[in-house]
Protein backbone atom coordinates (compact mmCIF):
# COMPACT_ATOMS: atom_id res chain seq x y z
CA UNK A 1 0.00 0.00 0.00
CA UNK A 2 1.87 3.04 -1.19
CA UNK A 3 0.74 6.56 -0.68
CA UNK A 4 0.57 7.66 -4.27
CA UNK A 5 -2.52 9.77 -3.77
CA UNK A 6 -1.88 12.20 -0.93
CA UNK A 7 -5.37 12.56 0.47
CA UNK A 8 -6.23 8.92 0.02
CA UNK A 9 -7.40 7.00 3.04
CA UNK A 10 -8.36 3.34 2.96
CA UNK A 11 -10.52 1.38 5.39
CA UNK A 12 -8.56 -1.17 7.44
CA UNK A 13 -9.75 -3.29 10.36
CA UNK A 14 -8.21 -2.98 13.80
CA UNK A 15 -7.19 -6.38 15.17
CA UNK A 16 -5.41 -5.28 18.33
CA UNK A 17 -4.35 -2.07 20.03
CA UNK A 18 -1.73 -1.03 22.53
CA UNK A 19 -1.07 2.53 23.64
CA UNK A 20 -1.35 4.77 20.61
CA UNK A 21 -0.59 2.00 18.11
CA UNK A 22 -2.91 -0.56 16.55
CA UNK A 23 -2.36 -3.58 14.39
CA UNK A 24 -4.66 -3.46 11.37
CA UNK A 25 -5.51 -5.82 8.57
CA UNK A 26 -6.97 -5.48 5.10
CA UNK A 27 -7.05 -8.19 2.43
CA UNK A 28 -4.43 -10.16 4.34
CA UNK A 29 -2.04 -7.21 4.65
CA UNK A 30 -1.13 -6.32 8.22
CA UNK A 31 0.13 -2.93 9.21
CA UNK A 32 0.93 -1.15 12.44
CA UNK A 33 -0.78 2.25 12.48
CA UNK A 34 -0.93 5.15 14.91
CA UNK A 35 -4.24 5.77 16.63
CA UNK A 36 -3.10 9.05 18.18
CA UNK A 37 -5.92 10.77 16.25
CA UNK A 38 -8.56 8.12 17.05
CA UNK A 39 -7.80 6.97 20.62
CA UNK A 40 -11.37 5.79 21.15
CA UNK A 41 -11.13 3.10 18.45
CA UNK A 42 -12.12 -0.45 19.43
CA UNK A 43 -10.79 -3.80 18.25
CA UNK A 44 -12.95 -4.88 15.29
CA UNK A 45 -13.59 -1.30 14.10
CA UNK A 46 -12.66 -0.17 10.63
CA UNK A 47 -10.53 2.95 10.49
CA UNK A 48 -9.54 5.21 7.60
CA UNK A 49 -5.79 4.88 7.20
CA UNK A 50 -3.89 7.88 5.86
CA UNK A 51 -0.07 8.14 5.88
CA UNK A 52 0.32 5.74 8.81
CA UNK A 53 -2.44 7.29 10.92
CA UNK A 54 -6.00 6.21 11.54
CA UNK A 55 -7.71 9.55 10.82
CA UNK A 56 -11.28 8.44 11.45
CA UNK A 57 -13.41 5.50 12.48
CA UNK A 58 -15.75 4.09 9.83
CA UNK A 59 -19.34 4.04 10.96
CA UNK A 60 -20.54 0.66 9.71
CA UNK A 61 -24.20 1.38 10.44
CA UNK A 62 -23.97 4.49 8.24
CA UNK A 63 -22.16 2.46 5.58
CA UNK A 64 -25.16 0.09 5.42
CA UNK A 65 -27.60 3.02 5.47
CA UNK A 66 -25.93 4.64 2.47
CA UNK A 67 -26.13 1.40 0.48
CA UNK A 68 -29.78 1.08 1.41
CA UNK A 69 -30.41 4.68 0.39
CA UNK A 70 -28.69 4.05 -2.95
CA UNK A 71 -30.88 1.02 -3.66
CA UNK A 72 -33.95 2.97 -2.64
CA UNK A 73 -33.44 6.08 -4.74
CA UNK A 74 -32.58 3.97 -7.76
CA UNK A 75 -35.69 1.80 -7.44
CA UNK A 76 -37.78 4.91 -6.76
CA UNK A 77 -36.71 6.58 -9.97
CA UNK A 78 -37.23 3.31 -11.90
CA UNK A 79 -40.78 3.06 -10.56
CA UNK A 80 -41.43 6.63 -11.73
CA UNK A 81 -40.53 5.99 -15.32
CA UNK B 1 -12.49 -5.49 -0.07
CA UNK B 2 -15.04 -4.69 2.56
CA UNK B 3 -16.35 -1.11 2.58
CA UNK B 4 -14.93 -0.59 -0.89
CA UNK B 5 -16.38 -3.19 -3.25
CA UNK B 6 -19.98 -2.47 -2.28
CA UNK B 7 -19.53 1.09 -3.51
CA UNK B 8 -18.19 -0.01 -6.89
CA UNK B 9 -21.30 -1.87 -8.08
CA UNK B 10 -21.40 -0.85 -11.73
CA UNK B 11 -25.03 -1.88 -12.38
CA UNK B 12 -26.14 0.38 -9.56
CA UNK B 13 -23.83 3.12 -10.83
CA UNK B 14 -25.43 3.03 -14.25
CA UNK B 15 -28.91 3.22 -12.74
CA UNK B 16 -27.87 6.13 -10.60
CA UNK B 17 -26.48 7.88 -13.66
CA UNK B 18 -29.84 7.41 -15.44
CA UNK B 19 -31.61 8.91 -12.44
CA UNK B 20 -29.25 11.90 -12.53
CA UNK B 21 -29.88 12.34 -16.27
CA UNK B 22 -33.64 12.22 -15.74
CA UNK B 23 -33.55 14.88 -13.08
CA UNK B 24 -30.93 17.26 -14.37
CA UNK B 25 -32.73 19.84 -16.50
CA UNK B 26 -30.57 22.95 -16.49
CA UNK B 27 -26.90 22.95 -17.45
CA UNK B 28 -24.71 23.05 -14.36
CA UNK B 29 -21.03 23.11 -13.56
CA UNK B 30 -19.67 21.25 -10.53
CA UNK B 31 -16.18 21.53 -9.14
CA UNK B 32 -14.57 18.54 -7.52
CA UNK B 33 -12.25 20.25 -5.08
CA UNK B 34 -10.14 17.22 -4.30
CA UNK B 35 -7.54 15.72 -6.63
CA UNK B 36 -8.48 12.30 -5.29
CA UNK B 37 -11.97 12.88 -6.70
CA UNK B 38 -10.57 13.99 -10.08
CA UNK B 39 -8.56 10.80 -10.12
CA UNK B 40 -11.58 8.62 -9.27
CA UNK B 41 -13.89 10.45 -11.72
CA UNK B 42 -11.43 9.85 -14.57
CA UNK B 43 -10.54 6.32 -13.48
CA UNK B 44 -14.14 5.13 -13.35
CA UNK B 45 -15.24 7.09 -16.41
CA UNK B 46 -17.85 8.99 -14.41
CA UNK B 47 -17.80 11.96 -16.78
CA UNK B 48 -18.93 9.67 -19.58
CA UNK B 49 -21.80 8.41 -17.44
CA UNK B 50 -23.13 11.89 -16.77
CA UNK B 51 -25.66 13.73 -18.93
CA UNK B 52 -24.53 16.68 -21.05
CA UNK B 53 -26.13 19.05 -18.59
CA UNK B 54 -23.54 18.23 -15.91
CA UNK B 55 -20.07 19.63 -16.45
CA UNK B 56 -17.24 18.70 -14.11
CA UNK B 57 -14.25 20.89 -13.31
CA UNK B 58 -11.17 19.95 -11.33
CA UNK B 59 -10.23 22.26 -8.47
CA UNK B 60 -7.21 23.15 -6.38
CA UNK B 61 -7.26 20.08 -4.11
CA UNK B 62 -3.96 18.51 -5.09
CA UNK B 63 -1.36 19.22 -2.40
CA UNK B 64 1.63 18.78 -4.68
CA UNK B 65 0.09 20.89 -7.46
CA UNK B 66 -0.78 23.87 -5.29
CA UNK B 67 2.67 24.07 -3.71
CA UNK B 68 4.08 27.38 -4.94
CA UNK B 69 7.30 27.24 -6.93
CA UNK B 70 8.86 29.61 -4.37
CA UNK B 71 8.11 27.12 -1.58
CA UNK B 72 9.47 24.21 -3.57
CA UNK B 73 12.61 26.24 -4.28
CA UNK B 74 12.92 26.80 -0.54
CA UNK B 75 12.74 23.05 0.12
CA UNK B 76 15.38 22.43 -2.54
CA UNK B 77 17.61 25.13 -1.05
CA UNK B 78 17.27 23.48 2.39
CA UNK B 79 18.36 20.19 0.84
CA UNK B 80 21.64 21.87 -0.14
CA UNK B 81 22.45 22.88 3.45
CA UNK B 82 25.19 20.90 5.16
CA UNK B 83 24.06 18.32 7.71
CA UNK B 84 20.45 18.30 6.54
CA UNK B 85 18.26 15.33 5.62
CA UNK B 86 15.09 16.25 3.73
CA UNK B 87 12.11 13.93 4.09
CA UNK B 88 9.17 14.23 1.73
CA UNK B 89 6.08 12.48 0.44
CA UNK B 90 6.83 10.81 -2.90
CA UNK B 91 4.97 12.86 -5.46
CA UNK B 92 6.92 15.95 -4.49
CA UNK B 93 10.20 14.52 -5.82
CA UNK B 94 9.62 15.08 -9.52
CA UNK B 95 7.95 18.50 -9.45
CA UNK B 96 10.11 20.96 -11.37
CA UNK B 97 11.11 23.98 -9.28
CA UNK B 98 12.53 27.14 -10.88
CA UNK B 99 15.96 25.67 -11.36
CA UNK B 100 15.82 22.03 -10.28
CA UNK B 101 13.66 19.36 -8.63
CA UNK B 102 14.13 17.43 -5.40
CA UNK B 103 14.91 14.37 -7.50
CA UNK B 104 17.65 16.19 -9.41
CA UNK B 105 18.97 17.63 -6.16
CA UNK B 106 19.19 14.13 -4.71
CA UNK B 107 21.02 12.90 -7.81
CA UNK B 108 23.50 15.70 -7.19
CA UNK B 109 24.23 14.26 -3.75
CA UNK B 110 21.75 15.82 -1.32
CA UNK B 111 20.25 13.49 1.30
CA UNK B 112 16.54 13.44 0.40
CA UNK B 113 14.35 10.57 1.53
CA UNK B 114 10.84 9.63 0.50
CA UNK B 115 8.61 8.78 3.43
CA UNK B 116 5.19 7.19 3.73
CA UNK B 117 4.27 8.79 7.04
CA UNK B 118 5.34 11.85 9.05
CA UNK B 119 6.28 9.32 11.75
CA UNK B 120 9.01 7.99 9.44
CA UNK B 121 10.64 11.42 9.47
CA UNK B 122 10.71 11.37 13.28
CA UNK B 123 12.32 7.92 13.17
CA UNK B 124 14.94 9.13 10.69
CA UNK B 125 15.69 12.01 13.09
CA UNK B 126 16.02 9.55 15.97
CA UNK B 127 18.51 7.39 14.12
CA UNK B 128 20.51 10.34 12.74
CA UNK B 129 21.11 12.52 15.82
CA UNK B 130 24.02 14.33 14.09
CA UNK B 131 21.75 15.54 11.28
CA UNK B 132 18.89 18.04 11.04
CA UNK B 133 15.89 16.22 9.62
CA UNK B 134 13.39 18.48 7.85
CA UNK B 135 9.94 17.22 6.90
CA UNK B 136 8.48 18.98 3.86
CA UNK B 137 4.97 19.27 5.23
CA UNK B 138 2.62 19.39 2.28
CA UNK B 139 -1.05 18.51 2.40
CA UNK B 140 -4.46 19.66 3.51
CA UNK B 141 -6.45 19.10 6.70
CA UNK B 142 -6.23 15.34 6.09
CA UNK B 143 -2.47 15.32 6.53
CA UNK B 144 -1.97 18.25 8.93
CA UNK B 145 -3.09 16.32 12.05
CA UNK B 146 -0.71 13.47 11.23
CA UNK B 147 2.18 15.94 11.07
CA UNK B 148 0.95 17.54 14.30
CA UNK B 149 0.81 14.16 16.04
CA UNK B 150 4.33 13.32 14.84
CA UNK B 151 5.63 16.66 16.06
CA UNK B 152 4.06 16.11 19.47
CA UNK B 153 5.65 12.65 19.55
CA UNK B 154 9.06 14.17 18.75
CA UNK B 155 8.53 16.71 21.52
CA UNK B 156 7.53 14.07 24.08
CA UNK B 157 10.45 11.84 23.20
CA UNK B 158 12.97 14.69 23.27
CA UNK B 159 13.93 14.44 19.61
CA UNK B 160 15.51 17.81 18.95
CA UNK B 161 16.75 17.44 15.39
CA UNK B 162 13.33 17.10 13.74
CA UNK B 163 11.89 20.12 11.90
CA UNK B 164 8.81 20.85 9.86
CA UNK B 165 8.67 23.12 6.83
CA UNK B 166 4.95 23.71 6.91
CA UNK B 167 3.41 24.21 3.49
CA UNK B 168 0.09 22.89 4.82
CA UNK B 169 -3.06 24.36 3.34
CA UNK B 170 -6.70 24.72 4.30
CA UNK B 171 -9.59 23.84 2.02
CA UNK B 172 -12.54 26.13 2.88
CA UNK B 173 -10.50 29.38 2.63
CA UNK B 174 -9.29 28.55 -0.88
CA UNK B 175 -12.84 27.63 -1.92
CA UNK B 176 -13.79 31.09 -0.73
CA UNK B 177 -10.93 32.63 -2.72
CA UNK B 178 -12.01 30.84 -5.91
CA UNK B 179 -15.64 31.82 -5.45
CA UNK B 180 -14.63 35.42 -4.78
CA UNK B 181 -12.35 35.52 -7.83
CA UNK B 182 -15.50 34.72 -9.78
CA UNK B 183 -13.58 33.55 -12.85
CA UNK B 184 -15.63 30.40 -13.14
CA UNK B 185 -19.35 30.10 -12.49
CA UNK B 186 -19.99 27.16 -10.18
CA UNK B 187 -23.33 25.65 -9.20
CA UNK B 188 -22.04 23.07 -6.78
CA UNK B 189 -18.93 21.81 -5.05
CA UNK B 190 -18.03 18.18 -4.44
CA UNK B 191 -16.37 18.65 -1.06
CA UNK B 192 -13.32 16.57 -0.14
CA UNK B 193 -14.12 13.40 1.81
CA UNK B 194 -10.98 12.89 3.84
CA UNK B 195 -10.43 16.56 4.60
CA UNK B 196 -13.99 16.48 5.94
CA UNK B 197 -13.30 13.42 8.11
CA UNK B 198 -11.14 15.88 10.05
CA UNK B 199 -12.97 19.23 9.74
CA UNK B 200 -16.56 17.98 9.50
CA UNK B 201 -19.26 19.78 7.52
CA UNK B 202 -19.70 23.06 9.43
CA UNK B 203 -16.75 24.94 7.85
CA UNK B 204 -18.51 24.82 4.45
CA UNK B 205 -21.70 26.51 5.68
CA UNK B 206 -20.66 29.93 4.34
CA UNK B 207 -20.66 28.58 0.78
CA UNK B 208 -24.41 28.05 0.30
CA UNK B 209 -25.13 30.98 2.62
CA UNK B 210 -22.91 33.64 1.02
CA UNK B 211 -22.41 32.26 -2.46
CA UNK B 212 -25.58 30.32 -3.14
CA UNK B 213 -23.54 27.28 -4.18
CA UNK B 214 -24.36 23.75 -3.03
CA UNK B 215 -21.83 21.64 -1.14
CA UNK B 216 -21.93 17.87 -0.83
CA UNK B 217 -19.16 15.91 0.89
CA UNK B 218 -18.31 12.78 -1.06
CA UNK B 219 -16.42 9.53 -0.60
CA UNK B 220 -14.09 8.20 -3.28
CA UNK B 221 -15.80 5.16 -4.76
CA UNK B 222 -17.91 5.54 -7.92
CA UNK B 223 -21.23 5.17 -6.10
CA UNK B 224 -20.14 7.76 -3.51
CA UNK B 225 -19.39 10.28 -6.24
CA UNK B 226 -22.58 9.58 -8.17
CA UNK B 227 -24.65 9.87 -5.00
CA UNK B 228 -22.95 13.20 -4.32
CA UNK B 229 -23.73 14.45 -7.84
CA UNK B 230 -27.32 13.26 -7.43
CA UNK B 231 -27.65 15.31 -4.23
CA UNK B 232 -26.12 18.37 -5.91
CA UNK B 233 -28.48 18.09 -8.90
CA UNK B 234 -31.38 17.80 -6.47
CA UNK B 235 -30.25 20.92 -4.56
CA UNK B 236 -29.72 22.95 -7.73
CA UNK B 237 -32.99 21.89 -9.39
CA UNK B 238 -34.93 22.73 -6.23
CA UNK B 239 -33.05 26.01 -5.79
CA UNK B 240 -31.98 25.10 -2.26
CA UNK B 241 -28.21 24.94 -1.95
CA UNK B 242 -26.94 23.61 1.37
CA UNK B 243 -24.20 21.51 2.95
CA UNK B 244 -24.87 17.78 2.86
CA UNK B 245 -22.78 14.76 3.79
CA UNK B 246 -22.99 11.96 1.23
CA UNK B 247 -20.05 10.18 2.91
CA UNK B 248 -21.71 9.43 6.21
CA UNK B 249 -19.67 6.36 7.01
CA UNK B 250 -16.60 8.56 7.31
CA UNK B 251 -17.73 12.10 8.06
CA UNK B 252 -19.46 13.51 11.14
CA UNK B 253 -20.70 17.13 11.10
CA UNK B 254 -18.27 18.02 13.88
CA UNK B 255 -15.31 16.21 12.27
CA UNK B 256 -12.58 14.50 14.28
CA UNK B 257 -12.25 16.59 17.43
CA UNK B 258 -9.07 14.91 18.64
CA UNK B 259 -7.36 15.55 15.31
CA UNK B 260 -8.52 19.18 15.30
CA UNK B 261 -7.21 19.61 18.83
CA UNK B 262 -3.72 18.30 17.96
CA UNK B 263 -3.67 20.36 14.77
CA UNK B 264 -4.55 23.48 16.75
CA UNK B 265 -1.86 22.68 19.30
CA UNK B 266 1.03 22.51 16.83
CA UNK B 267 -0.12 24.88 14.10
CA UNK B 268 -1.74 28.26 13.75
CA UNK B 269 -3.62 29.71 10.82
CA UNK B 270 -1.56 31.90 8.51
CA UNK B 271 -1.53 33.08 4.93
CA UNK B 272 -0.35 30.61 2.31
CA UNK B 273 1.04 30.89 -1.18
CA UNK B 274 -0.89 28.81 -3.75
CA UNK B 275 0.42 28.04 -7.21
CA UNK B 276 -1.76 29.78 -9.74
CA UNK B 277 -3.79 31.60 -7.14
CA UNK B 278 -1.19 33.50 -5.14
CA UNK B 279 -1.17 34.40 -1.46
CA UNK B 280 -4.53 33.69 0.16
CA UNK B 281 -5.10 35.03 3.67
CA UNK B 282 -5.77 32.50 6.42
CA UNK B 283 -5.51 29.58 4.02
CA UNK B 284 -2.53 27.79 5.49
CA UNK B 285 -0.91 26.55 8.67
CA UNK B 286 2.38 27.61 10.18
CA UNK B 287 4.09 26.12 13.21
CA UNK B 288 2.75 27.78 16.36
CA UNK B 289 4.94 29.71 18.79
CA UNK B 290 4.74 26.93 21.34
CA UNK B 291 6.41 24.58 18.86
CA UNK B 292 8.71 27.14 17.20
CA UNK B 293 11.78 25.02 17.88
CA UNK B 294 10.35 22.63 15.24
CA UNK B 295 9.78 25.37 12.67
CA UNK B 296 12.19 24.89 9.76
CA UNK B 297 11.01 28.12 8.13
CA UNK B 298 12.14 30.06 11.15
CA UNK B 299 15.38 28.22 11.84
CA UNK B 300 16.89 27.75 8.40
CA UNK B 301 17.11 31.18 6.82
CA UNK B 302 17.88 31.17 3.12
CA UNK B 303 18.75 33.56 0.35
CA UNK B 304 16.60 32.63 -2.59
CA UNK B 305 16.74 33.65 -6.23
CA UNK B 306 13.48 34.89 -7.70
CA UNK B 307 11.34 32.10 -9.07
CA UNK B 308 10.13 31.28 -12.53
CA UNK B 309 7.13 29.22 -13.63
CA UNK B 310 7.44 26.54 -16.32
CA UNK B 311 6.81 28.22 -19.72
CA UNK B 312 3.47 27.42 -21.31
CA UNK B 313 2.19 25.41 -18.32
CA UNK B 314 -1.44 26.23 -17.48
CA UNK B 315 -1.51 24.44 -14.11
CA UNK B 316 -2.44 27.67 -12.36
CA UNK B 317 -5.56 28.09 -14.48
CA UNK B 318 -6.45 24.43 -14.07
CA UNK B 319 -6.20 24.77 -10.29
CA UNK B 320 -8.55 27.77 -10.42
CA UNK B 321 -11.03 25.76 -12.48
CA UNK B 322 -10.88 28.07 -15.50
CA UNK B 323 -9.12 25.65 -17.85
CA UNK B 324 -9.13 21.89 -18.38
CA UNK B 325 -5.95 19.89 -19.11
CA UNK B 326 -6.62 19.30 -22.84
CA UNK B 327 -6.78 23.09 -23.28
CA UNK B 328 -3.06 23.28 -22.46
CA UNK B 329 -0.99 23.28 -25.65
CA UNK B 330 1.67 21.11 -24.02
CA UNK B 331 -0.74 18.45 -22.73
CA UNK B 332 0.14 14.97 -23.92
CA UNK B 333 2.59 16.29 -26.51
CA UNK B 334 5.43 17.97 -24.68
CA UNK B 335 4.11 17.28 -21.19
CA UNK B 336 3.52 13.65 -20.17
CA UNK B 337 3.80 11.76 -16.87
CA UNK B 338 7.22 10.52 -18.01
CA UNK B 339 8.45 14.04 -18.78
CA UNK B 340 6.20 16.38 -16.80
CA UNK B 341 6.47 20.13 -17.31
CA UNK B 342 4.18 21.16 -14.45
CA UNK B 343 3.06 19.66 -11.14
CA UNK B 344 -0.45 18.87 -12.43
CA UNK B 345 1.16 16.19 -14.59
CA UNK B 346 3.49 14.90 -11.86
CA UNK B 347 1.15 14.15 -9.03
CA UNK B 348 -1.20 11.21 -9.34
CA UNK B 349 -3.82 13.58 -7.93
CA UNK B 350 -3.06 16.20 -10.55
CA UNK B 351 -5.79 16.85 -13.11
CA UNK B 352 -3.38 16.60 -16.08
CA UNK B 353 -2.09 13.20 -14.92
CA UNK B 354 -5.63 11.91 -14.38
CA UNK B 355 -6.79 13.13 -17.81
CA UNK B 356 -3.70 11.69 -19.45
CA UNK B 357 -3.96 8.32 -17.77
CA UNK B 358 -7.70 7.75 -17.96
CA UNK B 359 -8.94 10.14 -20.66
CA UNK B 360 -11.59 8.39 -22.72
CA UNK B 361 -11.97 5.32 -20.54
CA UNK B 362 -15.55 4.39 -19.72
CA UNK B 363 -16.83 2.54 -16.70
CA UNK B 364 -17.52 -1.07 -17.65
S1 LIG C 1 -0.31 19.54 -19.35
FE1 LIG C 1 1.66 19.89 -18.32
S2 LIG C 1 2.29 21.91 -18.97
FE2 LIG C 1 0.09 21.74 -19.42
S3 LIG C 1 -0.94 22.55 -17.58
FE3 LIG C 1 -0.72 20.34 -17.30
S4 LIG C 1 1.19 20.12 -16.16
FE4 LIG C 1 1.21 22.19 -17.02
Amino acid sequence: MTNKVMCLAVPVRVISKEGDAAETEIAGVRRLVSIALTPEVKVGDYVLLHTGYAIGIVDEAEAKETLKLLEEIVSLSEAHR
Amino acid sequence: MKLIDEYQNSALARKLAIRIANRSAKPIRLMEFCGGHTHAIMRYGIRQLLPETVEMRAGPGCPVCVTATADLDKAIAMAHLAGVIITTFGDMMRVPGSHSSLQQTRAEGADIRVIYSAMDAVEIARSNPQKSVILIGIGFETTAPTIAASTIKAQKEGIENFYVLSLLKLSPPVMKAILELGEVRLDGIICPGHVSVIIGSYPYEFIPKNHNVGCVISGFEPLDILLCIDRLVEQIESGQPKVEIAYRRGVKPEGNEKALELMGEVFEIAQANWRGIGVVPQSGLRVSQKYEHFDADNLFRLNLKPTGEPKGCRCGEILRGIATPPECGLFGKVCTPEKPIGPCMVSSEGACAAYYKYGGISYE
